[in-house]
């Protein structure tokens, strides 16, 4: 006689996708609700569910949401754009900064001129013309990536050189 | 003679065909590249990605996959998307200086009499400014 065990009605949207039982433990069904399928599937067809597994099994479980939710968004990205993934949303927001820094200076050059050609000179205009924000990495080889923005603890170069990725998307 | 295996092949130990997807983008002299993005994406799914793309993006792919993978193996809480929250923030600070500097520009132009204040006094300024800067909205909604 087959034990004929209840099929578990709250299964997670990771068992659901993977036919599977989903066990109290699940380590998935905290983060992955059985009304949101696609955030799973979406990630599963990224990384794989064996790796995420992993991933999240080597954080702290008060940081797993992040974890998740990181993941879930580069899968999107990498989804949405097979080629760049996240890379694109770095190097666009790279350039924005770039531009930025471009017309912060601009704008700065013209507050200077203001205290410059100011009629009363007794009190010397001091501007804090230290911009606190973090330093980019360079870029070797790209000429479109090499930012330097001053001094911050902050520092992006841990991650190594980022290459020249400002084509756009690619969208098959 | 067996002809030199890529890095993919050597891990997963096996024969590395002529056809291989792996070879041209993971070499046998960087065995550490392939590790990382077989560690967080798994050798299939890599497989599968480079597959779907012309061949002139592979190399492109294969080395955003690298870095991601690099990322979140340094972060795994957060991986690259720690980097976009970074630059994110950088931004809006950026964008905060200027607008603030913009502002006092603008005052100054209407108030050619008035010098320029410095940033020890900025109380005064901002109680002359006729509207609140709005920030663009936090990284967090990124995760939305």
């Amino acid at each position: 006689m087959k034990n004929h065990e209840p099929r578990s009605s709250s299964s997670c949207a990771a068992c659901k996708l993977l036919k599977r039982r989903c066990t109290p433990n699940c380590i998935f069904a905290p983060y992955f609700c059985s009304d949101e399928p696609t955030k799973f599937a979406k990630v599963h067809k990224v990384f794989g569910a064996s790796n995420v597994s992993k991933i999240l099994a080597e954080v702290p479980e008060e940081q797993r949401e992040d974890t998740v939710n990181s993941l879930a968004f580069e899968a999107e990205a990498r989804l949405r754009d097979p080629v760049y993934g996240c890379i694109g949303a770095i190097a666009l927001l790279q350039r924005k900064t770039v531009e930025l820094q471009h017309d912060l200076t601009i704008a700065r050059a013209r507050l200077a001129l203001y205290a410059a050609t100011s009629s009363s000179s007794s009190s010397s205009i001091i501007l804090d013309d230290h911009v606190s924000m973090a330093p980019f990495p360079s870029v070797p080889g790209c000429d479109g990536l090499a930012y330097s923005f001053g001094q911050s603890s902050s520092d992006l170069s841990r991650y190594g050189p980022l290459n020249d990725f400002g084509h756009g998307p690619y969208i098959s | 003679m067996i002809s030199a295996r890529c890095a993919a092949c050597k891990y997963l130990r096996r024969r590395c065909h002529s056809d291989c997807i792996f070879s041209l983008y993971f070499p046998p002299n960087d065995p550490q590249r392939f590790a990382s993005v077989h560690k967080i994406y798994g050798a299939s799914n890599v497989a599968k990605i480079l597959q779907q793309l012309p061949l002139t993006l592979r190399a492109q792919a294969a080395e955003t996959l690298y870095f991601e993978a690099k990322c979140r193996i340094e972060d795994p809480v957060y991986g690259c998307v720690g980097i976009i929250s970074q630059l994110y923030q950088q931004l809006h600070n950026g964008e905060s200086e200027l607008a603030k500097t913009q502002a006092e520009i603008a005052f100054l132009n209407c108030n050619p009499q008035v010098q320029p204040i410095d940033e020890a006094n900025s109380s005064n300024f901002n109680n002359l400014l006729p509207h609140q800067y709005c920030p663009p909205s936090t990284p967090n909604s990124w995760f939305n």
